[in-house]
């Protein structure tokens, strides 16, 4: 997509009529245009408009549980900024900052992590983990994946089945879209197991939580943040392992 | 249609439903402060909005209300974010409820999709269908003046996007169109939209 066409994206995002990977890409370029910003706030504004026409009083049982829930749980700790101002939700470069409805980060760290990241030049407590991508990438029964996400990035799964373990290597990844974590899954006909949330970040090597050997395929879904037990979209993403070379 | 409700405060019923614009984005800073009372005026001047729409989107009532329920949650929780510099309060508030509710159809379909072939395209959404019961107000009248002067593509490709919950993809296949043109009549329309209304940042 030109940068040209990807201004038109205002008034699809405005409406959520993007998929998730193009929703991931537009926040990203949202984080650098302030004319799409604008432009975005004012249409959501007009969309919102459109909601006059559909109005429909709602059951009593959905004040009671509102009022019910709300008793239960404090708003969020305001975003404290040296710039408290109209910028003060301005996105970050990668475009994750830009997260209007973000509830806790922490749950993400404490539910979320189960694939594990390792980097080349981590510290040496990491070692076994390093140990563990490279095994899996070095085994000689490694099977490899290559799927290609346009401009959304690029992806590798091996898998060794003697290893009982896959790792993904992804190259130049559009973060997850706000609120939302990219989850990795096996797949076995139609059964989906979770093998684990991607961290963000757009070049990583990631071990999948989970054994691998029996898996036909892989998945990866974009599921709201912290992740799910079963998939609530579409891959974005399916690496057949059944025709691994 | 039960249209028994508790009527709210000074609120009569057949008033536009999105109350005064100052008043609720007042409520919204004093309930970020903790105040529940605030919170509760909140949702009477804004309820049938957000569950209309809500409802319009996911169609089955008891999920409007899981998704009603959801969004008033979250507001709850982010309305120490909310900032009246950037929007209207209710305008805030429906942009949560839309995203909810999109993202309960579009999960729904993509679990029946795994259990069986789904076709979205055989169940045309009818736009047209007003027997749902909508709220008679002032602004109401004037939305559907706006939108009766969109071109008929225009006017499609919004409603099949805001009250249909699809993907611009989905538009232009529903549309017949290419996705260059329905992206671009989703855009033109909601701007267009932007100008009859007089909304502007």
């Amino acid at each position: 997509m030109s940068e040209m066409d990807i201004h038109k994206l205002t008034g699809a995002y405005a409406m959520d009529a993007l998929d998730e990977l193009e929703r991931a890409r537009f926040e990203q370029h949202l984080a650098t245009c302030e004319d799409c910003r604008a432009e975005v706030g004012e249409l959501r504004e007009t969309a919102a408009l459109l909601s006059e026409t559909v109005a429909v009083p709602p059951p009593a049982s959905l004040r009671d549980s509102v009022l019910a829930g709300i008793s239960q749980v404090r708003p969020l700790a305001p975003e404290v900024t040296s710039h408290p101002s109209r910028h003060a939700d301005r996105p970050a470069a990668r475009g994750r900052g830009w997260v209007p409805f973000l509830v806790a980060a922490a749950i993400a760290l404490i539910v979320g992590v189960g694939a594990v990241v390792t980097q080349p030049w981590a510290p040496s407590d990491d070692v076994e983990r390093l140990t563990a991508a490279e095994q899996v990438l070095q085994a000689p029964d490694a099977q490899e994946v290559f799927v290609d996400l346009g401009e959304a990035g690029r992806a590798t799964l091996t898998r060794s089945k003697s290893q009982d373990r896959a790792v993904i290597t992804t190259e130049d990844m559009v973060s997850a879209p706000s609120g939302k974590d990219y989850e990795l899954w096996f797949i076995d006909g139609d059964e989906f197991v979770s093998a684990g949330l991607m961290p963000d970040d757009p070049d990583q090597t990631v071990v999948l939580d989970g054994s691998a050997g029996a898996a036909a395929a892989v998945g990866i879904t974009v599921e709201p943040e912290g992740g799910s037990t079963q998939p609530t979209s579409d891959p974005i993403a399916v690496f057949d392992l059944t025709e691994a070379t | 249609m039960d249209h028994v409700r508790p009527v709210p405060d000074g609120a009569p019923e057949g008033a536009p439903s999105g109350g005064d614009p100052a008043r609720l984005a007042d409520l919204l800073r004093q309930a970020a402060l903790g105040d529940e009372a605030a919170f509760a005026a909140f949702y009477d001047a804004t309820s049938a909005r957000a569950y209309g729409l809500a409802l319009r989107v996911v169609r089955n009532p008891a999920h409007a209300e899981e998704v009603a329920q959801e969004a008033y949650l979250d507001a709850w929780r982010s309305s120490t974010r909310f900032d009246a510099e950037r929007g209207s309060a209710v305008g805030w508030l429906l942009t949560i409820v839309h995203r909810k509710a999109v993202d309960r159809v579009r999960s729904v379909e993509a679990a029946t999709s795994r259990d069986e072939t789904w076709n979205r395209e055989t169940a045309p959404v009818d736009h047209d269908q007003t027997a749902e019961a909508a709220h008679a107000s002032l602004d109401a009248a004037r939305v559907r003046g706006a939108v009766a002067t969109l071109t008929d593509v225009q006017r499609r490709a919004v409603e099949l996007t805001y009250f249909g919950g699809y993907t611009h993809t989905e538009v232009a296949t529903l549309l017949d169109v290419p996705l260059g043109t329905a992206k671009t009549r989703i855009r033109d329309g909601l701007i267009r939209l932007r100008d009859l209304m007089g909304v502007a940042s």
